[in-house]
């Protein structure tokens, strides 16, 4: 028997991102495969369920394993891998604070299935049909995993070791994860692997001390290539994010959209950010302040919990009443062509 | 009463993982098979609210195989949503930047799904039958060479669009950035290493693939052939085209359907829902949902490369439209419905947008400054479709006056050939499958070709080094005991 390490990577509700850029790491990948064993790895290889549930109890060394909870079925694998895991890392954003699926917890799954199956408007289902966990059809028996009423992380499903942050994490952060795995340098249970700056401190652009009277929304301008695109009006959240990814997005002329998470030290990503747009408002009255930022930014909570909803201090909007859930309006019919 | 399911479970991706169930009549004959979809996210829904400027980076997220295909969608739709026409050096540079993605894609789906089957043989050792065998049959030299296509892709995707997975640059009007002429020279460069790279897998094809007899046969066999509807879209030459044109629809003969605008697509294409999976099932409106049939009565079609040069007249570039005739002299003219034939017409659509991209980099106005235009009208409502690797591709977007997200529609690529993948892997494991028949790897094998050929997002996860759905399958009594279990 070899005396590698055991390797196991699973996705659950993502988009296949992550797999993708761990293939980004071109040649290391044979460096990971020389290092490990990859004992399980649907995209790559045969190990089925069954085989995982005859492990015993942590028989897998690392596992990382990207994708949020939302089906049953998500929920069985991330216990399961737990469970067969000396160390589990919350791979990617997904996993680490729900990501862009994450918010789906704006809404409930009744308004998911009746949007998508109901009301959209190609959608020909006037019985209104929707999926079953459990269905006869033309006598056989079917089963779905249920869906569930909001997206979790991994971290609220069960215990994870650590997280990698991004969306996904660019393919030399894997691979810094993977030297300290290899070299047992790893930091203590709980820590995130990656940087403590921010997406600002990789920034190229120049930062003065410019202050504005109102945020721009990004198709109303042409933001110069050179200067903060904060102190240009426009909301990049670069300030309240973990850098790691070589601020990609400003460089080609784009405001970052936080997808590496909250930096070290940031408990809620958007009171950061709340707090990185007070500091460039050029402004002392708190209700000229609170008119900018509303007027700037029409969707506060998509905007600044883009990526951190599930994970982050609200979690959820259905928490609040529905009163106060203006920012959500219904679908209004639309008439058939 | 059926007495048996086998059922497949291949673990892999569309939103999620996918599970084929065929069910057994008592006397052991194929009855019925379903490939379940398992999840929804509900994008759709979700997406309401937000800022319509989010919507290219948003939906990316649908898919980290082809972010490419939703950003561009997206950016598409917010386009017409805010009125705004794009400079002509925007259009160009998204294009190319869509065709490098294309080229990138296909070259992954051809060498590591598609090229195991043909190279090695349906029938090879499994432990055999994945990439590093195909690597191990024709050489290292061909290991690199897909290697080097695939990381020049990306690392081109990440130099335009800022990142290699989920890239954030298009927006309505344009794109964020352009550029420079050391960037143009180099996308050129590397724009003509991939046609050299299409060519030499379109040889490699001819000979491994063509050259024997008996593969020749089994993609012409009646397991892997359905007389569907076929969809793509196409310039005003009727040449297929990824990134615009009109939509056009040719019928099992070959003649045209529809062909439109892809604003109008609701007067085409109306989905059906299933209680037994998450996934929906378009289908041509005009026909009608008839079931899992195919023919011209049925309102099934396909959005696949095969069903993009089944809908077009022609490749409108030089290279590639002579592979086309090739193809279609091959195989006894058009349109070809042998699903696995796609992946000749996926190396075909390779070599176009290889061609393309020279083209569009050598273009006078690729570097031009002006690649943007800003929007001045009130944005309402917007459509943008592109050919996605695997369809189709639909957004659809209404907003308030602010710019906010009201209501969102989206058809996605593979969802179009979802019903026709249910299709396929009915037919064929009712031809592999009969009465009496040991239930073998092979078998599976071949099962699992059928709903490959499609390359659907189910199997973006099988894009990967061995480029193997793991399969089991349970051969169940009636009270649910385990019979057999055949595992790889």
């Amino acid at each position: 028997m070899s005396s590698k390490g055991k390797l196991a990577i699973y996705w659950a509700a993502s988009c296949g991102g992550c797999e993708i850029s761990i293939l980004a790491l071109n040649e290391k990948i044979l460096d990971v495969a020389n290092a490990f064993d990859i004992v399980f790895c649907p995209c790559i290889m045969d190990t089925k369920v069954r085989d995982v549930e005859r492990w015993p109890d942590q028989y897998v060394d690392v596992c990382l394993f990207n994708g949020g909870i939302r089906t049953s079925e998500q929920e069985y694998m991330a216990q399961l891998l737990r469970a067969k895991s000396k160390v589990l890392v919350a791979f990617g954003s997904c996993a680490t604070e729900g990501c862009i699926p994450g918010l789906a917890n704006l809404t409930k799954r009744q308004e998911i299935f009746e949007t998508v199956y109901c009301e959209t408007p190609s959608t020909d289902n006037r019985a209104r049909v929707l999926p079953l966990p459990e269905v006869q059809c033309d006598g056989n028996h079917l089963s779905l995993p249920v869906f569930y009423d909001m997206v979790r992380t991994l971290g609220q499903t069960v215990k994870v070791d650590y997280a990698l942050p991004g969306c996904p994490p660019e393919a030399p952060r894997i691979w810094d994860a993977v030297v300290a795995i290899l070299e047992g340098k790893l930091p203590a249970p709980g820590s995130v692997l990656g940087a403590t700056t921010t997406c600002c401190d990789e920034c190229p652009r120049t930062r003065t001390e410019k202050t504005i009277k109102e945020f721009k929304r990004l198709w109303q301008v042409a933001p110069d290539p050179n200067t903060c695109l904060l102190e240009q009006g426009l909301v990049c959240c670069g300030p309240a994010t973990r850098a790691g990814c070589g601020a990609r997005c400003p460089q080609v002329n784009s405001p970052c959209i936080g997808c590496y998470g909250p930096n070290a030290g940031v408990e809620d990503f958007g009171a950061r950010m709340i707090a990185a747009l007070a500091s460039v408002i050029d402004s002392q009255d708190p209700e000229e302040i609170d008119r900018i930022v509303r007027e700037g930014v029409p969707d506060p909570v998509g905007t600044f919990y883009r990526f951190s909803l599930a994970g982050g201090l609200l979690r959820r909007a259905a928490l609040v009443p529905d009163a106060e859930r203006h920012e959500l309006p219904l679908p209004s019919p639309i008439p058939q062509p | 009463m059926t007495t048996q399911r086998i059922s497949i479970d291949p673990i892999t991706r569309l939103e999620g993982h996918g599970k084929i169930d065929i069910f057994l009549t008592p006397k052991g004959d194929v009855a019925d098979a379903y490939l379940q979809v398992p999840e929804l996210r509900g994008f759709e829904r979700f997406c309401v609210g937000r800022l319509a400027e989010d919507m290219p980076n948003l939906t990316a997220r649908i898919c980290g195989v082809c972010p490419e295909a939703h950003h561009i969608a997206s950016a598409k739709a917010l386009d017409a949503l805010f009125h705004v026409d794009p400079p002509p050096t925007a259009k160009k540079l998204r294009e190319m930047f869509y065709c490098i993605f294309f080229a990138t894609d296909h070259t992954t789906h051809f060498y590591a799904l598609g090229a195991p089957d043909f190279i090695l043989g349906p029938d090879a050792p499994p432990e055999q039958r994945n990439i590093l065998g195909v690597i191990q049959k024709v050489g290292m030299d061909i290991a690199g060479r897909v290697l080097k296509m695939r990381r020049d892709g990306h690392n081109l995707i990440e130099m335009i669009g800022g990142r290699k997975v989920h890239p954030n640059w298009a927006l309505p009007g344009g794109v964020s950035r352009g550029i420079n002429e050391e960037q143009r020279k180099e996308i050129e460069a590397l724009g003509r290493d991939a046609i050299e790279f299409a060519q030499f897998s379109l040889n490699l094809f001819r000979e491994q693939v063509l050259g024997n007899r008996a593969y020749l046969q089994l993609i012409t066999s009646e397991a892997y052939t359905h007389r569907t509807y076929n969809m793509g879209t196409v310039d005003g030459n009727n040449c297929v085209n990824f990134y615009d044109g009109l939509i056009r629809v040719v019928g099992p003969d070959g003649r045209e359907h529809a062909k439109y605008p892809a604003r109008d697509y609701r007067e085409y294409v109306a989905e059906h829902v299933e209680p037994w999976t998450y996934l929906k099932f378009p289908f041509l409106k005009k026909i009608g949902w008839k079931g899992f049939v195919d023919g011209e009565d049925s309102g099934l079609y396909k959005a696949t490369p095969l069903s993009r040069l089944n809908a077009a007249d022609g490749m409108a570039t030089s290279l590639a439209q002579k592979e086309y005739e090739r193809m279609y002299d091959a195989l006894g003219g058009k349109p070809i419905h042998h699903t696995l034939a796609t992946h000749w017409a996926r190396l075909i659509e390779l070599l176009y947008a290889a061609e393309r991209w020279v083209e569009l980099a050598t273009d006078a106005e690729i570097t031009g400054t002006e690649y943007r235009a800003l929007p001045t009208a009130t944005p309402d409502e917007g459509i943008g479709c592109v050919e996605a690797p695997r369809g189709t591709l639909t957004h659809h977007y209404w907003s308030d006056e602010r710019g906010v997200i009201t209501r969102v529609n989206l058809i996605v690529g593979t969802t179009n050939n979802y019903a026709p993948i249910n299709l396929s892997i009915k037919d064929a494991a009712r031809a592999l499958i009969r009465r009496g028949t040991a239930v073998s790897e092979g078998l599976l094998n071949r099962i699992e070709m059928a709903f490959r050929a499609y390359d659907p997002c189910l199997g973006c996860a099988t894009h990967y080094l061995p480029g193997q759905m793991p399969l089991t399958v349970v051969l169940r009594a009636p009270d649910g005991r385990v019979l057999k279990t055949i595992g790889r």
